[in-house]
């Protein structure tokens, strides 16, 4: 059974709330410098190929002439030891990062979230403790140890550190769903259902899940830069993508070895790096607040 | 529930984790492709060497075998050979690990002091210039990651502003190793040289750790404060008269420590990860550099070895961190009982 609200009445209610949350986000100066700074992130992502001053030099690309040049309005951001332009490499660098954070997050939250709802709606029994119990194992050491000793063994390359933090990934999402699906439980719109003799899948995706949703995109935003800040730290050690992939981590450990003469083919691609995970922390931080009445 | 039963649960309960996550790191060391015994052998010894060493590792033994012969090793003090040092992983482990645990403890200080300054002053001034700066402080912190970090402070204080050493951890003669922490070590001998020197090699890579840290914590403790300050209680104790000091220390600052205990531990304990890159970049001979070595190696044992020892160290932090929650806030204590 199921009652309906009349569909204008609906859509309009939905359309308020929607214009209220937009009013408290834009409210906030940070969260909209985070806004948009993604957004920034995002084109630049998109346009790479066409923005890039020097497209042909994301990939293997020597010129020994230009090597080494520090920064000037010809390369803004200095060239690397190859004569590579070095903000060509970083707005490359950027694609790298997005699709690993994208692809990572799109493999995570799925199985991630479904067996928090599944545990958070089987709360004490042995399901809840089986699922639990097991997610606490992925979480037993930090993410980026467990990431770099699979990487470790298998060849590295970005698909396999894709795949090994996206191992480590999914337990967060799993106890954060659970721990809001479990204290819904108790609730009464749940119990409500309950009665009305709803089937679990119909509490677990219809009632329970829509009021994760709040808590889930602040950490879907937050963790799109956690998850960059891992698969640069892989690539960092040589564990990731190879040279002479364009990654943001590679890029900033290749120039480590030139410190202190050649800093700007660090300092760069690690400003880079920063943009991304303040922007999406900036614009995760503004949509918790946006949801907060609701969550607290 | 009493205390001593609380921790006693939580200890069962991150035992049952660790050997969950032993049996995990386990399989995963045998199943990701790639052979054991013939990288234990090197790429060129002959087939029949590499079949003994399959014998002798047990790898012809079908899987539960294996890792029943190992956790008896484990239990015995034996992580087996390395093929990296070419020695014991234990004897790996006693010589690596102090050292990076000395630094890991320097940062929990940088970690906690930074959090305890920078938090309460921005939640003691908030949405006041004081906050704000700290506020845009806190958020260069968090976005950059440690090795970032590391990088960024090896570049301004060794070379543009030579004040400390750029890599390693001692310039002058180590002191005789007693406790394997050079700090100690140093103190122990009366080697005040020797400690000086230590404490300015660890500086920066502590700091680096400590960075991200404690701006994330500076953060928690803000907004807990933030929080709290509408409330009920807070307005009656400041018109009964308590002087701002008081009502700032403890009934604001007091509530707030409960999520930032847990972060603060969870971060300490995450050190051990970040510590990965940090110590590669300051050539810090600790056990995150060793990690580091082993893994580009593919030494398993010592791959296995590492991951299992950060994962006790990882539990037995936790379990410190729910204690103390705990005597913070008894509330945790009484939700377990009604359970």
């Amino acid at each position: 059974m199921k009652i309906k609200l009349p569909e204008k009445l609906a859509s309009s209610a939905v359309l308020e709330s929607v214009r209220l949350r937009w009013f408290k986000f834009k409210k906030n100066y940070l969260s909209v410098a985070g806004l948009i700074i993604t957004i920034g992130v995002i084109l630049v992502t998109l346009l790479a190929p066409y923005i890039a001053p020097y497209p042909a030099h994301a990939g293997f690309y020597m010129n020994l002439e230009e090597s080494s040049k520090p920064p000037s309005l010809e390369h803004p951001f200095g060239t690397d030891d190859f004569g590579r332009d070095i903000l060509s490499r970083v707005m490359f660098g950027f694609q790298y990062s997005m699709l690993m954070a994208a692809v990572i997050l799109l493999l995570v939250i799925p199985p991630g979230v479904l067996l928090g709802l599944i545990a958070g709606y089987y709360r004490e029994t042995w399901i809840d403790q089986v699922i639990m119990r097991i997610s606490d194992i992925f979480i037993a050491v930090p993410p980026l140890v467990l990431a770099l000793a699979i990487c470790s063994v298998l060849t590295p390359s970005v698909f396999n550190s894709m795949m090994a933090v996206s191992l480590m990934w999914w337990p967060w999402y799993t106890r954060l769903t659970y721990s809001v699906a479990s204290a819904l439980k108790n609730e009464a719109f749940v119990q409500a259902a309950e009665t009305m003799g709803a089937s679990p899948l119909h509490i677990m995706f219809r009632e329970i899940l829509p009021n994760c949703l709040g808590p889930l995109l602040t950490k879907i935003t937050l963790d799109v830069g956690w998850v960059i800040l891992i698969g640069a730290a892989l690539s960092y050690v040589g564990l990731g993508a190879q040279p002479p992939t364009p990654d943001l981590g590679t890029m900033v450990a290749q120039g480590g070895q030139f410190i202190p003469q050649l800093w700007w083919m660090t300092v760069f691609p690690a400003s880079a790096i920063a943009t991304i995970i303040l922007g999406f922390n900036l614009l995760g931080d503004g949509i918790r607040d946006m949801f907060m009445e609701e969550t607290m | 529930m009493r205390l001593s039963t609380y921790t006693a649960r939580r200890t069962f309960y991150a035992i049952f984790t660790l050997v969950g996550l032993s049996i995990l790191v386990f399989v995963l060391a045998r199943v990701l492709p790639g052979d054991p015994a013939r990288m234990a052998a090197g790429s060129t010894a002959p087939q029949w060497v590499v079949e003994q060493i399959r014998k002798t590792l047990r790898l012809d033994k079908p899987l539960y075998e294996q890792y029943f012969y190992w956790i008896i090793d484990i239990t015995r003090g034996d992580l087996g050979y390395s093929i990296y040092t070419k020695r014991s992983v234990t004897l790996d482990v006693m010589q690596y690990l102090p050292t990076s645990l000395e630094l890991i403890l320097l940062s929990a200080v940088f970690e906690i002091a930074g959090a305890f300054i920078l938090g309460p002053i921005a939640g003691r001034y908030s949405y006041k210039w004081p906050d704000n700066v700290i506020r845009v402080l806190c958020y260069a912190g968090i976005s950059l990651p440690a090795f970032v970090w590391a990088i960024i402070l090896q570049l301004v204080f060794t070379f543009w502003v030579p004040i400390f050493p750029t890599q390693g951890i001692l310039d002058v003669a180590p002191p005789p190793r007693l406790t394997g922490m050079t700090t100690l070590d140093s103190l122990i001998a009366g080697r005040f040289d020797a400690f000086v020197d230590v404490l300015r090699h660890m500086a920066l890579p502590s700091l680096a750790l400590a960075i991200p840290a404690f701006t994330q914590d500076a953060r928690i403790i803000r907004s807990g404060m933030v929080e709290n300050q509408g409330k009920d209680y807070i307005t009656l104790a400041i018109s009964k008269g308590l002087p701002q000091w008081l009502v700032t220390s403890k009934y604001l600052l007091k509530p707030s420590m409960i999520p930032a205990v847990t972060v603060i531990g969870m971060s300490i304990a995450s050190m051990m990860g970040n510590a990965f890159l940090v110590e590669t970049t300051f050539n810090w001979p600790g056990f995150s550099k060793y990690g580091t070595n082993v893994m580009m190696n593919k030494d398993l044992n010592a791959i296995i070895a590492v991951v299992l020892v950060i994962g006790i160290i990882y539990a037995a932090l936790n379990i410190i961190v729910d204690i103390i929650v705990a005597n913070l806030d008894p509330r945790i204590r009484f939700v377990e009982k009604g359970e």
